[in-house]
């Protein structure tokens, strides 16, 4: 069995932002979008652990809970935009939410 | 283990803790309110966002010539650095928000957005305007960006249930969260790269970075390039700036790309000088990209909000000019916070004017409704010309005076061609620009102009602030210049 070297988390990271923007990108759902987000943080959380322990250096894992609670608060602010349009509109589909244009 | 406390002079950050501090003392104050206390207090809080924001201006005034830094372990270097170039922009993010409260006092009332929040709102996110410029960590940096960034998610929501403001407080809500996405994971690469996420530390460790060093840089720059809007990163700004309330708009112009540029001239010149080669000409394509898209699209927008959207992108495309001359020329850095003063004042006072016209929320903001301006108010009519003159950069204004210190570190930097399109998109500009002073001018119309004293006020103060840096720009070009050159900002590249 090979050893799973920095390398891999590195790769993983990447795959996991990538799928994460990729979500933002083609998905139309508002939660899905704002999920989809999550996953770009997570996925810069992964790699600031593996960076961590690979640098022996304990900064990284602190990092991480500053990224963890600011992503907490974008929920907090998120999920009340979602809903407010919610009400208006009856709908999250972000296509259907285009009165702006130009 | 031990631990190390670290030493910490908070009157170095009083500036920003007076500025966060007084608007949580506001809201807890409204928590013992009694209801029919309610609307009196409500008249109140303008004037006492205003006291706050005086305070916190003497503090920074007192901090002018200070070099040092706070908030350091005993092995690392500070997490925070207060230093002229921090100095000045904190100052530039206080003017923004004492004018932003006087264009909102009255503006607010008349359209029935009378919320206490707004001002609360507004003093956090200048809080986190401040802290951008004086971080100089990247974590620090990221905390500062969301500081700047969620209360405006919330402010550009306030009108709500008007369906347009809802829009585009989700809109940015959720590009805005992208875009920090992409600099979460760029402060993640770079540590990965360099071992740290301290600026001073990242300065000797990417040359070593390699291409995870670069591949961080890059996602850094996106990331910024999202929250100073530049193209292909601007998508969101025209909805937002449309949507959001005028004076929403008007603050988060300024506010939030002159808070971006700050965070992105103080990674980019005190972190990341030794991969300038890579960089540098990255900027440039994208400052030609967002000076042609900014001003060849405003050309064919009959909104004025959207308009100035269009122009506030190309006006960041003149900032990017400067820093892609940063490498060569340091010079760009007293250029870019010169441009950024002068625009402070001309943009603010544009939408002041835009706020005098506009008759409800979102109401009157079409350029028809500018017709025969000159007959029914013409001192406001004058004074849009004159800010619509500044902004296309005619002399003797002080958006005249921005171009040419931009264009001349550029020229001297040897980036010739981008000076070119710098010009010819200014010429472009000219266009949509004086359509508006045409419109004032030469075609009749009526409608109601709402002119109150701190709206006055604001276009006064405005109009002197850019009559003074187009007619005296050397002196406050030396004054940037003095707070690039103290912070050790100017350094780069020799």
């Amino acid at each position: 069995m090979p050893d799973v070297t920095i390398d891999w988390y590195v790769a993983l990271s990447i795959i996991l932002f990538a799928i994460g923007a990729l979500g933002v990108l083609l998905r139309r759902n508002a939660i899905i979008i704002f999920m989809s987000v999550e996953m770009m943080l997570n996925s810069a959380n992964l790699l600031f652990v593996a960076f961590s322990r690979h640098l022996g250096d304990l900064n990284g894992q602190v990092l991480v809970f500053f990224v963890i609670t600011v992503a907490a608060a974008e929920v907090a602010v998120g999920l009340a935009l979602i809903v407010t349009i919610f009400r208006t509109k009856q709908s999250i589909n972000i296509d259907e939410i285009n009165l702006l244009k130009g | 283990m031990t631990f190390q406390v670290p030493t910490i002079n908070m009157l170095l950050i009083a500036p920003a803790v007076i500025v966060a501090g007084w608007g949580m003392l506001m809201m807890l104050i409204e928590l013992f309110i009694s209801e029919e206390a309610q609307e009196q207090w409500t008249r109140m809080i303008p004037g006492l966002t205003l006291v706050g924001l005086a305070l916190a201006f003497v503090q920074t005034i007192g901090l002018w010539g200070f070099d040092g830094g706070t908030f350091a372990l005993a092995n690392g270097h500070p997490m925070i650095v207060v230093d002229n170039f921090a100095t000045f922009l904190n100052a530039v993010f206080l003017v923004t928000g004492f004018l932003t409260v006087l264009l909102s006092v009255d503006f607010l009332r008349r359209t029935g957005l009378d919320r206490p929040e707004f001002y609360m709102l507004m003093l956090f996110s200048i809080s986190g305007m401040m802290l951008m410029g004086m971080a100089n960590d990247l974590i620090l940096v990221f905390l500062a960006l969301e500081l700047l960034s969620i209360p405006l998610y919330i402010m550009s929501g306030l009108a709500w249930p008007r369906t347009d403001s809802e829009e585009a407080a989700m809109k940015y809500f959720l590009l805005g969260a992208f875009s920090s996405g992409f600099l979460v994971f760029g402060i993640a690469l770079t540590y990965g790269a360099t071992g740290t996420t301290q600026l001073p530390g990242i300065l000797t460790g990417i040359a070593n970075g390699g291409s995870l060093g670069l591949a961080g840089a890059a996602f850094l720059l996106v990331g910024f390039a999202f929250k100073v809007a530049a193209v292909p990163f601007h998508m969101w700004t025209p909805d937002v700036y449309q949507g959001a309330p005028t004076a929403v708009t008007a603050f988060m112009s300024i506010g939030a790309k002159v808070g971006g540029f700050a965070a992105m001239l103080r990674v980019f010149v005190t972190a990341l000088p030794a991969i300038g080669d890579t960089w540098a000409p990255a900027i440039a394509v994208l400052s030609a990209l967002t000076l042609i898209v900014g001003n060849v699209v405003a050309l064919a927008q009959p909104n004025i909000k959207r308009m100035l959207a269009y122009s506030s992108i190309a006006h960041a495309g003149y900032i990017l000019i400067a820093v892609a001359a940063l490498p060569i020329n340091p010079d760009g850095v007293s250029a870019a916070l010169f441009y950024m003063l002068a625009y402070l004042f001309t943009n603010m006072g544009a939408f002041a004017i835009v706020i005098a016209v506009e008759r409800k929320t979102n109401e009157g903001v079409m350029l028809d409704d500018y017709k025969g301006l000159a007959k029914r108010s013409p001192l406001l009519a004058l004074a849009m010309a004159y800010f619509m003159l500044s902004l296309t950069g005619v002399p003797p204004t002080g958006g005249f005076s921005g171009k040419f210190y931009v264009f001349r570190a550029a020229i001297e930097a040897d980036l010739i061609w981008l000076t070119i399109v710098g010009v010819i998109t200014s010429a472009i500009s000219g266009y949509y620009y004086l359509r508006v002073v045409y419109t004032m001018f030469m075609v009749d119309g009526d409608g109601e102009v709402t002119a109150p004293p701190a709206l006055v006020t604001a276009v006064a103060l405005t109009v002197i602030a850019t009559l003074i840096l187009g007619f005296l720009p050397g002196t406050w070009f030396d004054v940037a210049r003095e707070a690039a050159l103290q912070g050790g900002l100017a350094l780069v590249g020799g």
